[in-house]
């Protein structure tokens, strides 16, 4: 049942509304709205109660284990969320004045700190408000690096084809041209490919490493030397961070410019699909065209840097800073884990995947890249599952749904044939990993023996599956009263 | 160790199950000319009261003010049930709902929220929302450009939000796209069409059009839009959603409507939180509804029949375009629009209209009174919604800094952006304000020019 069902006309939560809708009025008639707004009107109790069912119909973090692949799906700590929430910081006027926000801006400050320290970077600029923005603005640094040395020839990003949908969107919204480069047989690379793609015409190379096929790069210095070589730089998508934080960092692997996806790496919430926030860092040489604001510290003060310190920054990409309340989310959960907590993140995240790959592969399901260290996640590919029995990735997905978990990244790479890209993440225990394995297990039984269930899978959640091409074909894409 | 749950025998056991020796032994991939020693600069780890005491220091220094600080971001009441219910597990900590099947709760509250967008705004459909009103226009201008063909030229007005303007310059230059800005009238605070709609621009895409513009002022929203669409050109409106609640809403403005409708959502129950995170809201008319970019939401059936909900339309979307993507947004600003829609449900359309009308009361009631100290007047003549610009006799910075002594945070300093404007102060007072406060504010601003 939908919100708008529960309304009844006249009806008006009294306590949150000012008493009666003031009379003075300065609006010209001709700019007055005349016609009615659909919003609900609904009782507090009905309302709590709707969105409260309506939560409940979700899989989340806090209630089921989220193997997907790609998406770092840790716990949130509670205190991250209700400490960012102290009310002073809630109620900060984004254009107050900066002596009116020391306490905010030290937090700030200290996490720019922390990122340098653990990506190797010369500077972090904190106001990204999604990994997709960190990238846009990290690839128009990279435009703005060559166009500040004259250099306008350069047309052409190079990325390869197991990257991220968003690192070739980026480049063309950025106005590059898209240069795809293939991967070798063991997930590397190609680097003969990259060799004879790279010239005058390079702006760059965005690598993901671990690579979303879930290994190192091992050729990533060579590759960091070709590029180079060729006048480009180097873009590193963060989004891979979390297994390899304290254990090498994308500043000694030659990158110039990185994001760091902090919903990932410093789990600040997924919220559903936002909201997120994605640092940029750089290189040397590339810090005048910074974007901002971000935070300097002078003496004991701290203050924001603008147009005015940096004349060559690309600009500003939001209306205030960026996302302060993730921010200070991910700056909590920095200072809870402290120093000797970075690099057990990636420890442990390396551990659960090469744990819960050992244990599928010897369960019976096909690892893409056996010979290969699992980075934090790993491929399994259901193709031979498919041909002998016409069961799908997709399908297993929809069933791990009924065993009560989230169903890991499905078609993702593109590269690998039925693929599902498991991440387990470090805060999962041993028992939750033994688990899974066990409903793994279990559904490869039911493939054998009643593969049709398993293909009309997921049988106990609050719907089955969906029409999505009546969905596209019929957009209803908003609530209409009916006549 | 925080946050990781292993014992000393669980790592032995799975390092057997590996055929590992150590966790070391995981890394070996990694070239050792690469692997970084120990860090440095990072403090140690802090208990969870630690960081609770060290917070509240924070905080505690920050303090509260009486603020009248609008420019884009606006203090109003947050039902207490907003938050509380935002930030359950289920909604705060669930992925994209990729998995619709086990993502229904938020899929139907995003269906929801869209239908209230697309009513507010007076659009067919609304998206899942953007990331902030700043880049929300400029995915409008980009939008726009797409679906005209012909031009890739943007007009806008520099009553526009000063900050959205390098925002959008900022994105839509990477595609090569022009930015034209337009005058403003100094007597009226408008947009000045009498001026700039007899000059030739040649072909282009879109306008952008205010309600209310940065300065709080009122435009001429259907004399806009007619103008632009006479050009063959696409009407984009600006708009606070607040204000939506009184104002004319885009889709009815003029003799068509505005196409493209974009805002700042933040005033729909987010906290000011120094600027974030907030989310930007985006509708349009139906026609156009393939070029919009972000998440989009439709309502289907299952294989029962029964009613569902799934992310639709994502042929327009990277992970299936790569690099023909209508952008490359992969989120939403699901949380925040977790809030808004529980905020909308809370106010329903009679507690929006309040809180809109008596936001423009408030500040209609403190200009009066601000007005009768001696030297300060209106910048502008037009009317406002719940924001005026005031020509004060003194340096606006340092009328400013004496009210903050005083715990008043008296408004936006126009200077920076606006020069011409001399000692101009943009003030804002929303319905959070009571006329005891009014009456301070005013006592305070007397003083200080006294």
């Amino acid at each position: 049942m939908l919100i708008f069902e529960h309304s009844r006309k006249g009806r008006l939560n009294y306590s949150q509304s000012p008493a009666k809708a003031a009379s003075k009025s300065a609006i010209p008639k001709n700019l007055l709205r005349k016609s009615t707004v659909l919003l609900p009107e609904v009782s507090e109790m009905d309302t709590v109660r709707h969105y409260t069912r309506l939560s409940q119909k979700n899989f989340s973090i806090d209630t089921e284990f989220y193997p997907l692949g790609s998406c770092t799906m840790k716990y949130n700590p509670r205190a991250c969320n209700s400490l960012a929430m102290l009310p002073q910081f809630l109620l900060r006027h984004p254009s107050a004045p900066e002596d009116t926000g020391q306490g905010f801006l030290a937090c700030m400050h200290e996490l720019q700190e922390t990122l340098k320290a653990v990506t190797g970077m010369a500077g972090v600029s904190l106001s990204p408000m999604a990994g997709a923005q960190g990238e846009l603005i990290g690839v128009m640094m990279i435009r703005a690096y060559h166009e500040s040395r004259g250099d306008f020839a350069r047309t052409e990003i190079i990325v390869p084809d197991a990257a991220h949908g968003t690192n070739p969107a980026t480049a063309v919204m950025c106005g590059f041209k898209v240069v795809e480069i293939a991967t070798d047989k063991d997930g590397n690379v190609d680097l003969d490919a990259l060799k004879g793609a790279v010239g005058p015409q390079t702006a760059g190379l965005m690598l993901t490493n671990p690579s979303t096929l879930g290994v190192f790069e091992k050729n990533v210095a060579e590759m960091s030397r070709v590029v180079h070589a060729a006048g480009g730089l180097l873009y590193y998508d963060g989004a891979n961070l979390n297994a390899v934080l304290g254990k090498v960092k994308p500043g000694d692997m030659g990158f110039d410019v990185i994001h760091i996806n902090l919903h990932k790496t410093f789990s600040t919430p997924h919220g559903g699909g936002g909201p997120g926030s994605a640092p940029v860092g750089v290189a040397e040489r590339l810090l005048p065209f910074m974007p901002i604001p971000f935070v300097a510290k002078e003496g004991d003060n701290y203050r924001w840097v603008t147009e005015k310190d940096k004349p060559q920054t690309i600009g500003r990409l939001s209306a205030h800073m960026g996302n302060a309340g993730v921010l200070l989310r991910a700056y909590i959960y920095v200072r809870l884990l402290g120093v000797s907590g970075m690099h057990r993140i990636s420890e442990f995240a390396t551990l659960n995947a090469n744990y819960l790959m050992a244990e599928l592969r010897k369960a019976g399901f096909e690892i893409a890249y056996p010979n290969r260290r699992a980075s934090h996640e790993f491929i399994v590919t259901m193709k031979d599952i498919k041909d002998k029995t016409g069961v799908t990735a997709m399908n297993l997905a929809k069933r791990l749904l009924d065993k009560g978990y989230h169903a890991p990244t499905t078609y993702f790479p593109l590269l690998v044939p039925e693929c599902l890209l498991i991440e387990p993440a470090e805060t999962e225990s041993k028992e939750t990993l033994d688990a899974f394995i066990a409903s793994m297990k279990e559904i490869l039984q039911e493939i054998e023996q009643q593969p049709d269930m398993v293909k009309g899978a997921p049988h106990t959640m609050p719907v089955r599956k969906l029409d999505d091409v009546k969905a596209a074909r019929e957009p209803d894409l908003a609530w209409k009263p009916s006549a | 160790m925080p946050f990781i749950p292993h014992t000393e025998e669980d790592i032995a056991e799975m390092l057997a199950s590996i055929g590992a020796k150590s966790i070391e032994d995981l890394f070996d991939e990694i070239p050792k000319e690469l692997v970084s020693g120990e860090l440095t600069g990072i403090p140690p780890s802090l208990s969870e009261l630690e960081i609770t005491r060290l917070m509240m220091e924070r905080a505690t220094k920050d303090g509260f003010y009486q603020s009248y600080i609008g420019a884009g971001a606006y203090e109003h009441h947050i039902p207490a049930a907003v938050w509380q219910i935002t930030t359950r597990g289920e909604f705060y900590s669930s992925y994209t709902p990729y998995q619709a099947e086990a993502s229904q709760g938020t899929l139907q509250l995003l269906y929801e929220y869209q239908s209230m967008m697309a009513s507010l705004t007076g659009m067919d459909v609304s998206n899942a929302s953007m990331y902030d009103g700043a880049t929300a226009l400029a995915e409008a201008a980009l939008m726009a450009v797409r679906s005209h063909k012909t031009s890739r030229k943007i007009l806008i007005p520099k009553t526009v939000h000063p900050v959205y303007r390098q925002v959008v310059r900022a994105i839509v230059s990477n595609q090569k796209i022009e930015v034209v800005e337009l005058p403003y009238d100094a007597k009226t605070g408008q947009a000045d069409l009498a001026t700039f709609g007899k000059l030739d621009f040649g072909d282009f895409a879109a306008l952008v059009i205010p309600q209310p513009n940065f300065f709080g002022v009122l435009e001429q929203v259907h004399e806009l839009t007619d103008w632009a669409h006479s050009k063959n050109a696409f009407a984009i409106g600006v708009v606070n959603p607040t204000a939506l609640a009184i104002l004319t809403p885009p889709g009815e403005w003029g003799s068509k409507g505005a196409d493209i409708a974009v805002g700042e959502g933040q005033p729909l129950g987010i906290p000011l939180s120094s600027g974030g995170p907030y989310f930007g809201f985006m509708a349009c008319k139906n026609d156009l509804v393939r070029q919009m970019p972000g998440r989009i939401i439709g309502r289907t059936t299952d294989l029962d029949g029964k009613e569902g909900f799934v992310l639709t339309l994502q042929a327009r979307e990277q992970h299936i375009r790569r690099s023909k993507a209508t952008s490359n947004i992969c989120t939403n600003q699901g949380l925040m629009v977790t809030a808004a829609t529980i905020y909308m449900s809370l106010t329903g359309p009679e507690g929006l209209r309040r809180i809109a009308a008596q936001s423009h009361a408030n500040t209609l009631d403190l200009i009066e009174q601000l007005e009768k100290i001696s030297g300060v007047k209106k910048t502008f003549s037009s009317p406002a919604f719940h924001e005026t610009a005031l020509t004060l006799p003194k340096s606006t910075a340092d009328v400013l800094t004496k009210l903050k002594q005083q715990g008043i945070l008296g408004g936006f300093d126009l200077k920076n952006h606006y020069p011409e404007l001399g000692n101009a102060l943009l003030v804002c007072a929303t319905e959070t304000k009571t006329a005891n406060d009014l009456q301070n504010y005013a006592n305070a601003m007397k003083q200080v020019l006294g």
